[in-house]
């Protein structure tokens, strides 16, 4: 178990920039997601970590010591891909072990080490199995398990569970969090759904374009986003982006006088009285889910379109499409960016999801 | 129940159509021109197979037949040689099986074995031989024991397996190589070793002639088994298939600490056993029929291989039809059987490499 350092990591792909300076310290035992749209660098990131890829510029550590241009099979670390990527020809076992036998492990050690992992795994009745022979679910436990039995340094998946129909991921999602638990190792896990980076992350690092847009615990990023793109991309439904003229007393500049956009989660959106709205909004569509309902709005700026807003409301509505509903955007949860889209925070008060 | 099956089967291979209930014109077309595939492709084969055994005189009979037919012929008291026994339509009509003592122009004498006292004068165009399927054996075994068949045959087989082994080994490296790492030049180095199909033998005979001599394997099977080791078409062909492998695969070998050695030898090569049993067949149909190298290098007896050992009943005066034709049939024999329980490899392995 390791800690990682990154210094200044650049990636090129001839002129294309994929990595644009990476700077990222992870201690030792934490589990950290990389999340971020696709194309944003993350996978990239993961497998310069690994060392699949080599850098352009930087460098990386490894529990102090430089790896920089140490080959990925030097480096110790333990890796999950998308496909599994399980060895076809091999048993459960013999891909289990493979890792063992290269680092010239004895036998009775390789076989208690396997056994211990496939326990864990419940994959003891499957250990004589090909790959082939295997469900979604177990191929993904016998990758997990490739990995496990190495003990290595840093565990990194690179979005194991997109192979996964939704049940079993959130079923699958569930077991890595109670396996971090179990096993404590530093782990870093690249996905593109944000459910995943909030529900297992101790700290989530949001990329953008090759760079690290804001790195921190999941509610730190959706109480406090660092700026509008992680205001967007944390949290579901979106958190609603507003032009700052729309609600009253805000218009004036409210009191940091150089936000250019609001923001509020769907969740901070209450209807009220029509004396209390700050505007009225028309409801194009209803989401009930039973225990909470959805409203797809959209408010009346003048234009042809509506500005969307989504409203979240505990329990069920009674209202309907077309309905005209006045709305009140909490104070203490509007989010606030400038022009260039960082957040304007004069309050040390953390703007909390839940008061 | 299997017999039925099998027949079930065959019928449904010789009868299957083009859908619709009843015979299409298409459907007669296409069996037609299967029928012509087959009579091409295999009539020479079965031609060969069934002279094989045919006698000299009955190889060189005018009009040819296809089954080994030999006249026959009957010992007749008072003749030391056995006579060829005809069957002759008499003046009366009736039909007498005589033997031939000699012919004497238009008249054949001829003596009833019977009755081998009296000798009786016919027209030659009034008989026809008497004729009974004969398989000339000796055909195979006279070589098998006169002719040093074995030691060709072990030659044969030493240069096709050894051949063999060493091609796969160093295609399969090569091939690893090409499709594995990323490197300055892998193109040019690709287009190289494809470059070279377009250069036949004959025009590189003479200089890899020079180097085997200087190298001193000539007369040595090694000088049959090096030139070709290292072949363009095995190296194509395995790359091809070496890169449809994930490279996820070889990645996760990377992370599971397996060095570059294991990966080619516990991950690429068992993933590419289909692509290497195609290589596997070509090279021994190559190795085993090959013949114009081998006979440029080997010069002495000894370390002829079985082509080449065939040659040698084919005289600058005559040729021992009836031998080279048995010897072609016995050298075919196990390249045929390699073919016929490795084809299924063929055919899915060419489908996959993508080479046709």
């Amino acid at each position: 178990m390791a800690g990682l350092e990154l210094r200044g990591i650049r990636k090129d792909y001839g002129s294309t920039a994929v990595l644009k300076g990476i700077d990222l310290s992870i201690a030792d035992g934490e589990f950290v997601v990389f999340v971020g749209p696709s194309g944003c660098g993350k996978s990239t990131l993961l497998r310069v970590i690994a060392g699949l890829e080599t850098v352009t510029a930087g460098d990386i550590r490894i529990d102090g010591a430089e790896v920089t241009r140490t080959a990925a099979s030097d480096r110790g670390l333990a890796m999950v891909f998308q496909s599994y990527a399980l060895y076809p020809h091999m048993t459960v076992h013999q891909n289990m072990s493979f890792a063992l036998e290269n680092m010239g492990i004895a036998k009775p050690e390789i076989a208690a080490r396997v056994d211990r992992a496939a326990r864990m795994l419940r994959l003891t009745d499957y250990l004589q199995r090909r790959p082939a022979a295997l469900s979604g679910g177990q191929r993904q436990r016998v990758a997990i398990g490739r990995a496990i039995v190495r003990d290595p340094k840093i565990f990194l998946f690179d979005e194991p569970l997109s192979n996964l129909d939704a049940e079993l991921r959130v079923a699958t999602r569930k077991e890595l969090a109670a396996l971090h638990a179990e096993i404590g190792g530093t782990m870093i896990y690249v996905t593109h759904d944000q459910v995943e980076a909030m529900t297992l992350a101790d700290r989530i690092v949001v990329l953008n374009g090759g760079r690290i847009e804001q790195i921190g615990t999941p509610l730190e990023l959706y109480n406090r986003p660092a700026n509008l793109f992680v205001a967007g991309f944390i949290g579901s439904p979106r958190m609603n982006l507003l032009p700052t003229e729309l609600v009253r007393g805000e218009a004036a500049g409210g009191e940091t006088g150089r936000a250019a956009t609001l923001g509020i989660r769907p969740e901070h959106v209450e209807p009220c009285g029509e004396a209390d709205a700050d505007l009225t909004v028309r409801v194009d569509l209803v989401e009930q889910l039973g225990g909470e309902t959805f409203l797809y709005t959209s408010a009346n700026t003048g234009g042809p379109n509506g500005l969307p807003l989504t409203i979240r409301c505990d329990g069920q509505s009674r209202l309907a499409r077309g309905d005209l509903l006045p709305v009140r955007l909490r104070r203490d949860h509007l989010h606030r960016f400038d022009a260039a889209g960082l957040a304007c925070r004069p309050d040390p008060l953390p703007a909390r999801s839940h008061s | 129940m299997t017999g039925k099956l099998r027949t079930g089967k065959l019928g449904r291979l010789l009868l299957a159509r083009r859908g619709g209930a009843s015979w299409h014109w298409t459907d007669v077309a296409s069996y037609a021109y299967l029928a012509l595939g087959v009579l091409l492709m295999f009539g020479p084969v079965l031609w060969l197979a069934l002279s094989s055994f045919k006698t000299p005189a009955a190889l060189l009979e005018f009009p040819p037949s296809l089954l080994p037919m030999a006249q026959s012929e009957v010992s007749v008291q008072g003749y030391p040689q056995p006579l060829p026994l005809f069957r002759v339509t008499m003046e009366d009509g009736s039909v007498r099986e005589l033997a031939q003592v000699r012919r004497v122009g238009i008249v054949a004498q001829m003596v009833d074995p019977a009755a081998p006292g009296q000798t009786i004068r016919v027209p030659a165009d009034r008989r026809t031989p008497v004729r009974h399927m004969a398989l000339a054996v000796e055909n195979y075994t006279d070589p098998l024991t006169q002719f040093d068949f074995l030691r060709f045959l072990r030659n044969s087989l030493v240069v096709t397996v050894v051949a063999t082994i060493i091609t796969l080994i160093i295609n399969s490296m090569a091939a690893y190589a090409l499709s594995v790492y990323e490197f300055r030049g892998k193109s040019v180095a690709m287009l190289g070793v494809i470059g070279t199909l377009m250069i036949p033998i004959t025009i590189i005979l003479a200089p890899v002639y020079l180097v085997v001599t200087k190298l001193g394997f000539v007369d040595s099977l090694w000088a049959v088994i090096l030139p070709g080791a290292a072949t363009p078409t095995g190296v194509f062909l395995l790359r091809q298939y070496m890169l449809t492998i994930p490279r996820d695969l070889i990645e996760a070998a990377r992370m599971d600490k397996a060095s570059e050695w294991r990966i080619y030898a516990r991950i690429v090569m068992p993933l590419s056993m289909p692509a290497l049993a195609v290589l596997a067949i070509f090279s021994v149909m190559w190795r085993w029929n090959e013949f114009l190298w081998p006979l440029a290098v080997l010069t002495k007896t000894e370390v002829h291989t079985l082509p080449i050992a065939l040659n040698a009943f084919q005289g600058e005066l005559q040729t021992q039809w009836h031998y080279l034709l048995a010897m072609t049939v016995v050298t075919l024999l196990p390249v045929a059987l390699v073919f016929a329980f490795l084809q299924r490899f063929i055919t899915s392995g060419i489908a996959n490499t993508g080479m046709k």
